[in-house]
C-alpha cells in the first residue's frame, strides 16, 4: 500500500513539481472538516494508483505560501500536477468516483 | 444469490449510528453503509456544546468517533461505501455500492441532510474560489478581508460570527426582515461592531471572474440592485434531504424529506431516521434518538415478518 507522503515547503519542488508521474495534492488543514471526510478517500486513491500516481497532503497552516501560489481558497483542495503544473483541480468533500471524475483519472 | 441480511443501515451519523448500536445489542447482525461523508454533518461542526453527558462540550468529530467505536464493540458491521441503487419493491430489498450488491429483509434509512446551494451558476463556477459553506474550513483564507454570509438561521449566525473574528468587516444578506435564527443567536450578531445586515435582500449573482469580488442583491421592497464588495461569499441558507436514491421508491414531502408514521416509511420493512425524516428538529440528539426508535421498529418488524414466514413455511 502506497503511502500519502507529507509535502512541504521544503519537498514540495523535488516530491511534486520535478515528479515525472503525475502528483495528487490534497491541500488540508487540522481544523477542516470536510478534510477529515475527504482523507480516506483520497488514501483509497493513493494504494489503488501506488503504480501510476503520487499522492501527497499539504498542510496550507504550515504552508500558506504554496497553497496561496495555486489560488486555494477553499480546503479540501484536491490539485492534481502534471510536470510540474496544476492541471486539474476538485474543491470539497465528495464520492470518490465524483472526485476522480473531477480530477479527469481514468478508471 | 448473496447473503441475505437482517437490516441494512444506509448513513453513517448520529441516526444511523445508534440504529446500529441498538440493532446489534439486539443480535441482528445489522450491516451499515456509512459513506464517503461518514459522521454525517458532525464532522464538519467544531465544538457540540448541546449534547447531553458532556458538560464541557465535545467536538463533532469526536463524538461521531465514540459512536461508531461503540457500534462496532457490539459487533454492527461497518462498510465505508457509496449507495449507487436501492430497489425496494423486490424482497428482500437490495442495496447497491460501487463494489458489491447486497441484499436485506429490512432497511434503515439514514442519510441524513446537505447543505443547501443557492443555485445559481456563478456560485457554481466560483465554489472553492471564495463560494463556500464552511466558515470554519475557508474563513482562513480571507483574514481582514470583507465577506457575506448569506441566510437567516442559526448556522449562519455561527458563521457571520466565527467570520466576523477573521475578516475586517461581514454582511449578513438575508431576504426576509427578520431572522429565523434563534434568539441568542440573532443578538450576538446584530450587537457585533463588525457584522452588517443587508435585510429584505435577494442574491442574484456571484460577481467575479477567476474568484470572487462581491455578490449583487435585490432589494426585495424597492427592487434596486446593488453589489456588496465581498472576498468571498459564504452560503447558509438551510439544508435538503439526501434523498435521491429513494425519488422512485418511496413516498418523500414535497422537499423531498422521506414520510414517516413513526419511523415507518410508505414501504413495509423500511425504516427512516435522523435528518432525512426531520422537518422539525435536526439535532445530533434527536437523530440519535429516531434512531433507537427505528432499531427497535425494525427489529419488531423482523421478528414478527420472519415469524410469519417461518409458519407459513410449516404448512407449506
Amino acid at each position: 500500500m502506497a503511502d500519502v507522503l507529507e509535502i512541504t515547503a521544503d519537498n514540495f519542488q523535488a516530491v511534486v513539481l520535478e515528479s515525472e508521474r503525475p502528483v495528487l495534492v490534497d491541500f488540508w488543514a487540522e481544523w477542516c472538516g470536510p478534510c477529515r471526510i475527504i482523507a480516506p478517500v483520497v488514501e483509497q486513491i493513493a494504494s489503488e494508483r501506488a503504480d501510476s500516481l503520487v499522492v501527497g497532503k499539504l498542510d496550507v497552516d504550515k504552508h500558506g505560501p504554496i497553497a496561496a501560489r495555486y489560488g486555494v481558497q477553499g480546503i479540501p483542495f484536491l490539485g492534481l500536477f502534471e510536470h510540474g503544473k496544476l492541471t486539474r483541480q476538485a474543491v470539497g468533500a465528495m464520492p470518490k468516483a465524483q472526485l476522480e471524475k473531477q480530477l479527469g483519472l481514468a478508471s | 444469490m448473496s447473503q441475505v441480511h437482517n437490516v441494512i443501515i444506509i448513513g453513517g451519523g448520529p441516526a444511523g449510528l445508534t440504529a446500529a448500536i441498538y440493532a446489534a445489542r439486539a443480535n441482528v447482525g445489522p450491516v451499515i453503509i456509512e459513506g464517503y461523508a461518514a459522521g454525517g454533518q458532525l464532522m464538519i461542526t467544531t465544538e457540540v456544546e448541546n449534547y447531553p453527558g458532556f458538560p464541557e462540550g465535545i467536538q463533532g468529530p469526536e463524538l461521531m468517533q465514540m459512536f461508531r467505536g461503540q457500534a462496532e464493540r457490539f459487533g454492527a458491521k461497518l462498510i465505508t461505501a457509496d449507495v449507487t441503487r436501492v430497489d425496494l419493491s423486490s424482497r428482500p430489498f437490495g442495496v447497491w455500492t460501487d463494489a458489491d450488491e447486497l441484499r436485506a429483509h429490512s432497511l434503515i434509512i439514514s442519510t441524513g441532510a446537505s447543505a443547501r446551494w443557492l443555485g445559481l451558476d456563478s456560485e457554481t463556477r466560483l465554489r472553492g474560489f471564495g463560494v463556500s459553506s464552511c466558515a470554519t474550513c475557508d474563513g482562513f483564507f480571507f483574514r481582514d478581508r470583507e465577506l457575506v454570509v448569506v441566510g437567516g438561521g442559526d448556522t449562519a449566525m455561527e458563521e457571520a460570527l466565527f467570520l466576523a473574528r477573521i475578516a475586517s468587516k461581514v454582511t449578513v444578506v438575508h431576504r426576509r426582515d427578520e431572522f429565523r435564527a434563534s434568539r441568542i443567536m440573532a443578538d450576538r450578531v446584530l450587537g457585533h461592531p463588525k457584522i452588517a445586515v443587508r435585510w429584505n435582500a435577494e442574491v442574484q449573482q456571484v460577481i467575479g471572474d477567476g474568484v470572487v469580488d462581491g455578490v449583487e442583491v435585490r432589494d426585495a421592497v424597492t427592487g434596486a440592485v446593488e453589489v456588496i464588495p465581498a472576498a468571498a461569499v459564504f452560503v447558509a441558507i438551510g439544508h435538503d434531504p439526501n434523498t435521491e436514491l429513494f425519488v422512485d421508491e418511496l413516498d418523500l414531502d414535497p422537499s423531498g424529506y422521506i414520510l414517516t408514521d413513526g419511523t415507518r416509511t410508505s414501504v413495509e420493512g423500511v425504516f427512516a431516521c435522523g435528518d432525512v425524516q426531520d422537518t422539525v428538529y435536526r439535532q445530533a440528539i434527536t437523530a440519535a434518538a429516531s434512531g433507537c426508535m427505528a432499531a427497535i421498529d425494525s427489529e419488531r418488524w423482523l421478528e414478527a415478518a420472519l415469524h410469519q414466514a417461518s409458519t407459513s413455511g410449516q404448512h407449506a
